[in-house]
């Protein structure tokens, strides 16, 4: 299947001359919930406000389900819900005339059924008639997500959608996005939470400097670049590893009571078989194992560090 | 066209106003109705009359001309200013609506704010003194084009501004001593001639100049001028919108 936005050598530099972009290529999939993580300054905002038409590309191209953005402009625009990453919104407006607002300005007759709707599934229906300014953090951002949707976007950009906003929220919040999804919204989130990442998105970017230094499947992302941790609990604490094991990458942990063994899993042969066999020839009994994968933090980390 | 979203900007501006009533429309109201009181009744009592018409009834159409151009370019030049100074100006920068249409939003809503606030100021103004409108057609005209012309120029000023003060300074420091000087309160003809041949190089008079014609029928300069003159603020302002939107200026990075 064509995939929903298709990105090509997008490069942006700003009047200022700093080039934010440096020439991005990726495709998103229809339905999918992408996260593109990456630290503060990597380019994510820049990439979003090219997609949606507030920011000018310097040069390359974007397409949204075939349209170009420049040259098809208008149905472009049409099917993306944007949620910006600063909480701006219009203060004396009530969150009712401010969400329809919006449905009327991406070209949609009113519904007041549907804004009806959307405002219940955000927790937002007793302060339809509030003034946005007096509401908290948490709901403007909420109301933000509910003019992003008052006017039924196929793609949905959130643009850090949960910083800023405390945990319980945080939680409500993702079930939200992942109703969404279920619902045949193409999401793309950008975080630096690398805890969001991994519950939700079906596919993550790596930006660093204006670069995509990969998008994977998490899945296999998480499999290819993940080390795993095999822990033995010992039945008897050891004080060192045993000159024999040396060759083997190995560490003691709780005291003595644990071996922690690392292998990639990207190898074919694992050496476990081996291992356990070289325990059992020096008499290393062993009362219980687990095996642990590397968190995409893990992951994260190294890949930045790599190319830093 | 878009005109669900024309539509909704053209709304959403007019439920500003309806928001903020007394500082849009009862403020203007007042402040003319001051003006009638010292101008009209306390001075106009020392003319008798000019170019043939009472001196309070020759101060309708310029004290209307006056409010409907300041008014005009503070409304549409906060309006448009107000989303880009909080931020919100990246929905419509991101929505699927052109720049002819968002213009038609902003511009025509600030617009229809001036000719109801023109009106309230005339029927103000019936309140004080006695007047007539030889050419019904010709008054609305020059009112609606007048306050479109200024409301494009406000809009242009809030895009061009990038701070309050700049938006504050630009109607103090030129709209509205170019409507004073304008011919609002007195006939350019009682000018000395030096005076006169300046006060032509005021844009204004000609507006003040037509709209009285519209009025009584007499007139400070030739009407014709008056509307060439209104048709091309019109074209001025249009042309500077439009280079605004084709080049992205102070609108998109
Ligand atoms: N309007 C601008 N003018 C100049 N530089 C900018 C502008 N906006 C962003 N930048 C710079 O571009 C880089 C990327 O910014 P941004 O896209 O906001 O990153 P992120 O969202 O990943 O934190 C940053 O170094 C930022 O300072
Ligand atoms: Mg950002």
């Amino acid at each position: 299947m064509q995939p929903i936005i298709e990105i090509r050598g997008l490069e942006k530099t700003y009047a200022s001359g700093f080039q934010a972009l440096k020439g991005i290529d990726l495709d998103i999939r229809r339905g999918e919930i992408l996260a593109l993580l990456g630290p503060n300054g990597a380019g994510k905002t820049t990439l979003i406000s090219i997609v949606c038409g507030i920011v000018r590309a310097t040069s390359g191209s974007v397409t949204v389900d075939g349209h170009d953005i420049v040259r098809d402009w208008r149905a472009a625009r049409s099917l993306i819900g944007l949620v910006p990453q600063e909480l701006t919104t219009e203060a004396f407006e009530s969150v009712w005339a401010t969400v329809s607002f919006s449905r009327g300005l991406f070209g949609k007759p009113s519904n007041p059924a549907l804004i009806e709707r959307i405002l219940k599934d955000l927790s937002l229906w007793d302060k339809k008639d509030t003034k946005v300014m007096a509401l908290s953090g948490g709901m403007k951002r909420r109301v933000l997500i509910a003019k992003a949707l008052s006017h039924e976007p196929s793609i949905l950009f959130l643009d850090e959608p949960t910083a800023g906003v405390d945990v319980e929220l945080r939680r409500g919040m993702w079930e939200m996005i992942g109703r969404l999804r279920d619902s045949g919204v193409t999401i793309i989130l950008t975080t630096h939470y690398i805890e969001e990442a991994e519950e939700m998105a079906d596919s993550i970017g790596v930006i660093s400097g204006g670069r995509i230094i990969l998008v994977e499947e998490k899945a296999a992302l998480m499999e290819k670049l993940g080390k795993r941790l095999l822990t033995l609990q010992l039945q008897n604490p050891l004080n060192a590893i045993p000159a024999e094991l040396a060759d083997y990458p190995l560490t003691l942990s709780a005291g003595g009571r644990e071996l922690v063994y690392r292998f990639d899993t990207q190898q074919e042969r694992t050496g476990i078989a081996g291992l356990l066999r070289k325990l059992g020839d020096h008499g290393i009994n062993y009362t219980n194992l687990r095996t642990e994968e590397s968190s995409l933090e893990e992951i994260f980390v190294s890949l930045v560090r790599e190319r830093a | 066209m878009n005109l669900h979203a024309i539509k909704a900007i053209y709304v959403f501006e007019l439920a500003r106003t309806w928001r903020t009533l007394f500082q849009s429309i009862a403020g203007p109201v007042i402040s003319t109705s001051l003006y009638f009181i010292v101008f009209g009744t306390a001075i106009g009592g020392r003319f008798a009359s000019v170019e043939g018409v009472s001196y309070g009834a020759f101060l309708v159409p310029g004290l209307v001309m006056m409010s409907v151009l300041t008014e005009s370019v503070s409304n549409a030049s906060f309006g448009i200013y107000m989303p880009r100074y909080s931020g919100t100006i990246y929905e419509v920068l991101s929505a699927p609506i052109s720049a002819f249409e968002t213009v038609i939003g902003y511009v025509g809503a600030a617009a229809t704010k001036s000719v109801i606030l023109g009106t309230l100021i005339l029927l103000t103004a019936r309140l004080f003194v006695d007047f007539s409108i030889g050419h019904p057609f010709w008054m609305v005209a020059f009112l609606v084009l007048t306050s479109v012309a200024f409301s494009l120029l406000g809009f242009i000023l809030g895009i061009w501004a990038n701070g309050w003060e700049k938006l504050q300074i630009v109607p103090m420091l030129i709209v509205t001593p170019l409507a004073f000087l304008g011919g609002s309160f007195y006939s350019i003809g009682m000018l000395p001639p030096f005076w006169q041949k300046i006060a032509l190089f005021n844009p204004i008079v000609y507006l003040v100049s037509g709209f009285r014609w519209s009025f009584y029928g007499a007139a400070d300069v030739p009407v014709v001028l008056s509307l060439a003159m209104t048709a091309l603020l019109l074209a001025i302002c249009l042309a500077v919108v439009w280079w605004i939107f084709r080049t992205g200026y102070k609108l998109k990075n």
